[in-house]
């Protein structure tokens, strides 16, 4: 009988470095309630993270992990997944990890459709660089590398739903229950799933504060007729961005497998595969 | 006699000059012959000028020639470019559709005019097929067994079915007996078939991906880049049979990246790009000698810098496969001289990078990934697999705590995989400590810097010597890497004839460095001539700073073409008076 995995069976492996009331916290609350819910064990969890203050993350709940470069965990995470489907592949990523460094692996990764979640804290700057302004930073506010203002403002889970990613989420690291739901959801989702993390960055975010989400977020299972199955309207939702700012599941679709497609299966991965150079004598034969 | 008998293919590319090329080839090997064939085509899909060169010996060959025995022209501009490299008349012939071509060689003995397009419309309907018109006419004028050449071009073609295969045939014969019978007594030159093959006939670049499936790599992901699309390309063929997964990543970021999943969660895994895309994996390279993943990296080199000549060939980038990768880390280069080393290199390469837990380089180039060459079959029994320090199920739960990254005296820390046992492995691009978490402090980095470098002691020791060939009186030695070996090999065959005995030294395993045997080599000879494919000598610069030893001179070529023995020879010999 498998022991029933508890809150400490995802103890930090190390010590924590980040400020106090960060919102990161409660995203690591999330993440391990989540776990927990699951029943998975530590052992079957591989989190890819990649650099900024998100890029932590893996170190601070006992599971595999591999801390990958700046932007790019997503593919080493979905390498990892398709030589052992049997591990459950978490990527995380800060907002300048995902939309910025790694923003090509991130529209790749969403049409390609590997069956791995995605995490992405957005503090809406670079934290771990000291608070520049990064791909979703409100319009016009001001850092130091940005005196004028930030200029552009991506919205990515527009762009996710426009890419057809077959689960789009978003979260709150002050809603953590709600988030740990969501993350649930995701493992659960067959394919990538996109769980967005509102994360109120307290040292270089001075806007977009936890009061500053608490008064703007909204709970999507609570809209009357939301139906995430449906395209146009998940669209809509992505871009909903101000006075009012959406969180839960936005757009889910089954879609494919990219592991189907490539054939591989937890059944047999390839990782167990045996390595047999005497099986390549007849193929040699067509070099004749 | 010795044969040595140089077929040459000319025209657009689109012209089917590759597989005219590739049909005379096997059909020389099968024949009992050593065939070398190059191509030389330029980075365009239609139009332009293309050739291919087919030489055939009966000894091994593995360079080009630039003497041309018959010159098959499928177009004006190919008599135009190199009727200047035939043999001498006798030695020579020139075929060619003059009603097409319009060459004004009437009156010149070396011509054979074949009604290509005619023929293959009275034999088969169909006008297409002249070009095999020419290629049988090519065995009719030297009398080549004709059933050898039938047996090719039905295995060619027998996948676009029977009348198709049956078809190029009949227009192979038809030109065979029109060669036979029209081609002028001043030709006298006859290539016999001479025994049953037991070879095979394959490029560098398929070595390599043969061997990499061979070596057990699972999993390949690449983004395409000439001259390295071959390797993925054989291997997403070739692979799906036996389980290997390719993946077109999005671009070679990606691909490196992916490696160092894959490597992580424990299958053999490779990619393979060129110069630029190479560029785009150095950071990726770093992780992989910071996080100790084995990862094998094909670097096709091609002329640089930039784009460069996409489609040429240059040894250009020993110095950047050496120092690709931001601080200090361990790693091996490998550059195979002929296609026996790009396949036993490569299984080499995947039993280091996972021994050391560190990126292994295979250095290769145009020249080499496209040109053919016969080889015996290779011995498959003779390949080991050694997965060096991999903890199997039962080691790992005999372990109290897992350190990913433990302190050795060899440098190695024995590797856990994920769900092979229960041990959590953790591994960090940041500094880390034993377990694989980041850590900042003074004394676990110097450990851990000094752990992964000790790893190069065990690689050294690994590394095969280099090759040498004496020659008795010599007093000048020939020194060369990589693809270039075959072409040095025979000059220094075509100097001793000439009473200039030279010796060769050729490295095809370059990093870690094999000082020694270099120095005690290099100081035994009064002339040292290093050989190289680049503007710098980049071998000869590597040789100064790791020996001392200056060299004496060198022979340079950058001008995208590969060598030949005969341009080797004629460098040497400047050198020499
Ligand atoms: C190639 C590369 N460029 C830049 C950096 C420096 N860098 C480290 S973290 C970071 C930004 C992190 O921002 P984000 O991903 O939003 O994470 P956060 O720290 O906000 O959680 C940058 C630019 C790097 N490590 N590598
Ligand atoms: S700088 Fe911001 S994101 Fe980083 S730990 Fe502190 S509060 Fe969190």
């Amino acid at each position: 009988m498998v022991t029933k995995v508890t809150t400490e069976d995802y103890a930090a492996a190390s010590e924590i470095a980040w400020c106090p009331g960060c919102g990161n916290f409660g995203i690591l609350r999330a993440v391990r309630k989540a776990l927990v819910s699951l029943q998975i064990e530590p052992h079957r969890v591989l989190m890819v993270s990649g650099i900024g203050q998100a890029g932590k993350f893996p170190h601070y709940t006992r599971c595999h992990v591999l801390n990958e470069l700046h932007g790019r965990p997503i593919p080493a995470a979905t390498a990892a997944k398709i030589v052992n489907p049997e591990l459950t592949v978490i990527a995380i990523s800060g907002d300048g990890d995902a939309y910025g460094e790694g923003g090509n692996h991130f529209i790749h990764s969403m049409n390609r459709n590997v069956d791995i979640t995605y995490l992405v804290h957005n503090n809406q700057v670079y934290a771990l660089t000291k608070g520049q302004a990064c791909p979703t930073t409100d319009l016009g506010y001001t850092t130091r590398m940005n005196p004028q203002g930030a200029w552009v403002s991506l919205r990515p889970l527009a762009l996710a739903v426009a890419c057809d990613c077959s689960f789009v989420a978003r979260g709150f690291a002050g809603e953590v229950d709600h988030l740990a739901r969501l993350v649930e959801i995701g493992v659960k989702h067959r394919g990538f799933a996109l769980i967005e993390i509102l994360q109120p960055c307290v040292t270089f975010n001075n806007k977009n504060t936890f009061q500053w989400y608490k008064q703007r977020v909204y709970k999507l299972e609570a809209e009357v007729g939301y139906n995430p199955g449906d395209r146009a309207a998940a669209f809509n939702k992505a871009l909903e961005w101000g006075d009012r700012i959406p969180i839960g599941v936005i757009y889910q679709k089954e879609r494919p497998l990219f592991e189907e497609y490539i054939g591989v299966s937890a059944a047999a991965p390839l990782v167990r595969e045996e390595i047999n150079p005497l099986q390549f004598r007849e193929l040699m034969n067509e070099f004749k | 006699m010795t044969v040595d008998f140089n077929f040459m293919i000319g025209g657009e590319a689109g012209q089917g000059i590759q597989s005219v090329s590739f049909i005379l080839s096997k059909a020389m090997m099968r024949g009992g012959y050593y065939v070398y064939s190059d191509q030389d085509f330029e980075s365009r899909i239609r139009g332009g000028h293309s050739f291919s060169r087919v030489r055939v010996r009966d000894r091994k060959v593995r360079a080009p020639s630039e003497e041309v025995s018959i010159l098959l022209a499928l177009n004006k501009d190919t008599v135009d470019r190199h009727l200047d490299e035939m043999k001498p008349e006798g030695e020579a012939l020139v075929i060619l559709d003059e009603r097409t071509v319009r060459s004004g060689l009437a009156d010149k003995g070396i011509m054979l005019d074949v009604p290509l397009e005619q023929l293959a419309i009275q034999s088969t309907a169909n006008r297409i097929m002249s070009n095999t018109v020419a290629l049988g006419a090519a065995l009719g004028a030297v009398e080549y067994d004709f059933d050898l050449l039938a047996g090719v071009l039905r295995q060619e073609f027998s996948r676009h079915g029977e009348k198709v295969a049956e078809d190029n045939v009949k227009a192979a014969r038809a030109g065979y007996d029109y060669a036979l019978q029209h081609r002028g007594k001043k030709f006298g030159q006859r290539l016999k078939a001479r025994r049953a093959s037991t070879k095979i006939f394959l490029t560098g670049h398929e070595a390599v991906a043969f061997g990499a499936m061979v070596a057990g790599c699972k999993f390949v992901a690449g983004y395409p880049m000439t001259p390295t699309t071959s390797i993925l390309e054989y291997v997403a063929q070739k692979g799906r049979d036996f389980g290997v997964k390719v993946i077109q990543t999005e671009d070679e970021i990606s691909a490196i990246n992916m490696v160092v999943g894959a490597g992580y969660a424990g299958v053999r895994a490779m990619t393979a790009t060129s110069g630029g895309g190479f560029c785009l994996m150095v950071e990726g390279l770093s992780l992989a000698g910071m996080t100790e993943t084995p990862v094998v990296v094909v670097l096709g080199q091609r002329p640089g810098p930039a784009i460069g000549l996409p489609t040429r060939t240059e040894q250009g980038e020993l110095w950047f496969a050496l120092h690709a990768g931001h601080g200090e880390f361990p790693r091996a280069i490998l550059a195979p001289g002929g296609i026996d080393d790009a396949f036993w290199l490569t299984i080499k390469a995947f039993n280091l990078a996972e021994k050391y837990q560190s990126p292994v380089i295979i250095l290769t180039d145009h020249d080499l990934a496209d040109s053919y060459s016969t080889v015996e079959p290779f011995d498959l029994s003779q390949v080991t697999i050694d997965r060096g320090e991999l903890l199997s199920e039962q080691e790992v739960n005999q372990l109290t705590a897992y350190k990913r990254h433990l302190i050795t005296d060899s440098g190695v820390s024995p590797r856990a995989l994920p769900l092979v046992g229960k041990a959590l492995v953790a591994t960090d691009s940041d500094e880390h400590n034993e377990e694989g978490h980041s850590i900042e402090d003074a004394e676990t980095r110097r450990q851990m810097v000094l752990k992964r470098m000790r790893k190069l002691d065990g690689l050294r020791s690994e590394l095969g010597k280099p090759r040498v060939h004496k020659k008795r009186g010599a007093k000048i030695t020939l020194v060369g890497w990589g693809s270039t070996y075959g072409a040095i090999k025979e000059a220094q065959e075509l100097l001793v004839a000439e009473g200039l005995p030279v010796n060769v030294l050729h490295l095809n395993e370059i990093w870690p460095f094999p000082a020694d045997d270099v120095a005690l080599i290099l100081r035994g000879s009064k002339k040292n001539i290093f050989i190289e494919s680049n503007a710098t000598g980049q071998l000869a610069q590597l040789t100064r700073r790791e020996t001392g030893i200056k060299a004496d001179a060198t022979i340079l070529k950058f001008d995208g073409r590969p060598f030949s023995a005969q341009y080797i020879v004629n460098g040497v010999k400047k050198e020499a008076s």
